[in-house]
């Protein structure tokens, strides 16, 4: 016998192994029901499976009375409409009550059989057991849930922290309208790096900060939130925005963070009735000035960036603020606004200033320009906040309702 | 108008001046389901045919999670459906939870139906005191728990294949993977309204005859809630179908077409 024909009788053996050994030892259950699902034949490894003795199914049990009852829901909904509908269902999560009443979780095959009228004859049923994929799945579903919360909370901390760094509301200046409006990147759900923070500092004596931190998210917002309040600590002590700047420089840098910040102050003071603003630039878009002329115009000269270089280079610029004038200062959001490859840029932001000069809500109404212009989806954060002399000092009440129109 | 039609994936066939029927799917599937039976009716009534929200080919904008937290929306959907279509005198015939989804509507406007079929249906698939639906709240917290550990399964399981069948060449042709898809929020959601819902109260407020269609052996809706169906609405009448399971309209379309068919062209006949 050569070696050729010994595979082939080797291989012919194979193929003549005992049908019934194979169906009965089959790697998987396997069911015979009439169309109604009355089991009428089931073989060895099903048996073992649920450990039901063969007189107990054939002939007696439907398949689906092997269901739990969430299991029979399913069957009647879903798996029997299917098999009825395209004759064939396949990876169909069950659980099959064992007889000790244990649960065992399998997967189904199913396929119909029909007559050579189409009439169906019998369904042919393979189960597999599915125990070890079920806990897995089960462990997937427990670290997605766990994902899910987790998300929530870190959005819910993002919008926590958003809220410590932007104020709700601006605060009232006596004599002076202030206006503000604030749109994180995208949806929202990270914190963005841009900030603004009015604050008292004496009598008739305030600042107005506003920045932009490299970056987004916690790391950010820590710095962040370090800027913030170490401008509100330093406005106490010192007299000149840009004394400011050159102190949170210090501070930045002894921090040790690779994180720097562009920030514009004011310092809006009052005198007889009459105030005046000190502004200073830390590498940051210049505040515009609309005044008496009407021109929009950049207040000031640009300084360095915060948190970079060891020497900066800083400037105040003072502007006596007369009736109807206005001061807007912006984050890099605004001008780098886009839509295509186009920006919001400079002239656009001069022309929505302008237009919007005497506006309830100056600062909300920019804002809605650089949105509409990016069709509604902020790609950078855009922080806005414009300070406005009125022409008529503001009686409170009129003061009031310009504040109940902001949404926030 | 338009809108609520194309929300609902409505089609409409058959005679546009005869009387209409609207067909109504159950918990699960699609209008699908009525594939072997709504036909029958093509001849003389102008046949309508929809997805509940959330199921099937159905705008996902049509789900709303509140005004679908109950039976009612699915109704106020079917009133909504019909008004659109201008659909009077309507013969509404409904599987499984759409049974209760057409009580609910006939009492909400009893005007617009003159008559029901309700294939399958159960008021209240939870035991109660003096009254078996065939679930405890175990079974049905079992149930809603297997959707969500499930549903990794129930996400996709049936999606998928619809294949090639020989014997019926006409249906792959026809039918789209939508069959028996839903979102597995939804298919939760809507499970929870249905088998937590408890109509026995509105089945003595239907005006309209109606038609129960009961199976032999069905594990959702016993026989026992049938005859309660029938016996609890005013002018009710049960048919037991030589059928087993819960959607004759697919096991047995001929027997089903058969009884829908002498009840509503009797009624006809003597209407």
């Amino acid at each position: 016998m050569n070696s050729q024909t010994a595979s082939e009788a080797f291989y012919a053996a194979l193929l003549e192994d005992d049908p019934e050994r194979l169906y009965e030892r089959a790697p998987c259950g396997y069911l015979s029901t009439t169309p109604d699902g009355i089991i009428v034949k089931a073989n060895a490894t099903f048996l073992d499976l649920t450990g039901y003795d063969r007189e107990e199914l054939v002939g007696r049990r439907t398949f689906a009375e092997l269901l739990t009852a969430g299991g029979r829901i399913y069957h009647e909904t879903h798996y029997a409409p299917l098999l009825h509908m395209q004759g064939t269902v396949r990876e169909v999560t069950f659980d099959l009550v064992r007889a000790d009443g244990e649960r065992l979780p399998v997967l189904v095959n199913a396929a119909v059989e029909s007559d050579s009228d189409g009439a169906p004859r019998v369904v042919r049923v393979a189960v597999f057991d599915a125990t070890q994929r079920r806990a897995y799945e089960h462990e997937l579903l427990v670290a997605k849930q766990r994902a899910e919360q987790s998300e929530a909370r870190a959005q819910a901390l993002a919008r926590t922290l958003q809220s410590t760094l932007i104020p709700p509301s601006p605060p009232e200046l006596p004599g002076l309208e202030v206006s503000a409006a604030y749109r994180p990147a995208g949806d929202g759900e990270e914190v963005g790096g841009d900030f603004y923070d009015i604050f008292q500092v004496g009598q008739d004596d305030w600042v107005v900060a506003l920045g932009d931190v490299c970056g987004k998210g916690v790391d950010a917002a820590v710095v962040t939130a370090l800027v913030r309040y170490t401008i509100r600590a330093l406005s106490m002590q010192r007299e000149q925005p840009s004394e400011v700047l050159v102190a949170l420089n210090d501070v930045l840098l002894a921090q040790g963070t690779d994180r720097f910040c562009t920030v514009a102050l004011a310092r809006l003071r009052s005198a007889g009735g009459t105030w005046s603003a000190t502004l200073s630039s830390g590498g940051h878009p210049l505040a515009l000035h609309r005044g008496q002329g009407g021109a929009v115009l950049p207040v000031g000269q640009a300084g360095s960036l915060v948190g970079v270089l060891e020497v900066v280079d800083t400037h105040d610029h003072v502007v006596e603020l007369a009736p109807g004038d206005v001061l807007v200062l912006y984050t890099d959001g605004v001008t780098e606004g886009r839509r295509g490859r186009e920006f919001f840029g400079d002239e656009r932001l001069r022309r929505s200033v302008q237009q919007h000069a005497d506006s309830p809500l100056p600062a909300e109404s920019i804002l809605a320009d650089v949105l509409d212009f990016q069709e509604g989806s902020a790609r950078d954060d855009i922080a806005v906040v414009a300070v406005r002399m009125p022409v008529v000092p503001p009686a409170s009440a009129v003061h009031q309702q310009v504040r109940e129109e902001s949404p926030s | 108008m338009e809108d609520i039609l194309a929300r609902h994936n409505v089609t409409v066939t058959g005679r546009a001046d005869g009387p209409p029927v609207v067909f109504a799917h159950g918990f699960g599937c699609d209008q699908h389901m009525w594939r072997f039976v709504a036909p029958a009716f093509e001849d003389a009534f102008r046949v309508i045919l929809f997805d509940h929200a959330g199921s099937g080919s159905s705008d996902p904008s049509a789900y709303d999670a509140a005004r679908h937290g109950s039976l009612q929306g699915y109704a106020d959907d079917v009133l909504a459906i019909c008004r659109a279509l201008d659909a009077t005198d309507v013969v509404f015939v409904g599987h499984s939870v759409s049974a209760m989804i057409g009580v609910l509507a006939e009492v909400a406007e009893p005007e617009r139906f003159s008559s029901l079929v309700l294939v399958s249906p159960s008021p209240r698939y939870l035991d109660d005191e003096g009254y078996v639906g065939g679930f405890d709240e175990a079974d049905i917290r079992e149930m809603l728990d297997s959707l969500d550990s499930n549903y990794l399964g129930w996400s996709s399981t049936m999606a998928p294949v619809i294949m090639g069948n020989q014997e019926r060449p006409e249906l792959s042709a026809e039918l789209t993977d939508s069959f028996c898809r839903t979102d597995p929020h939804i298919a939760r959601r809507f499970a929870e309204v249905t088998f937590t819902s408890d109509n026995r109260a509105d089945l003595g407020q239907v005006r309209a005859p109606v038609l129960v269609l009961q199976c032999t052996s069905d594990a959702i809706a016993p026989v026992s809630v049938g005859q309660y169906v029938a016996d609890a609405v005013p002018h009710g009448t049960l048919v037991m179908l030589d059928a087993t399971g819960h959607c004759p309209n697919l096991s047995a379309p001929e027997q089903t077409t058969a009884a829908i068919d002498r009840f509503v062209r009797g009624d006809a006949l003597v209407g």
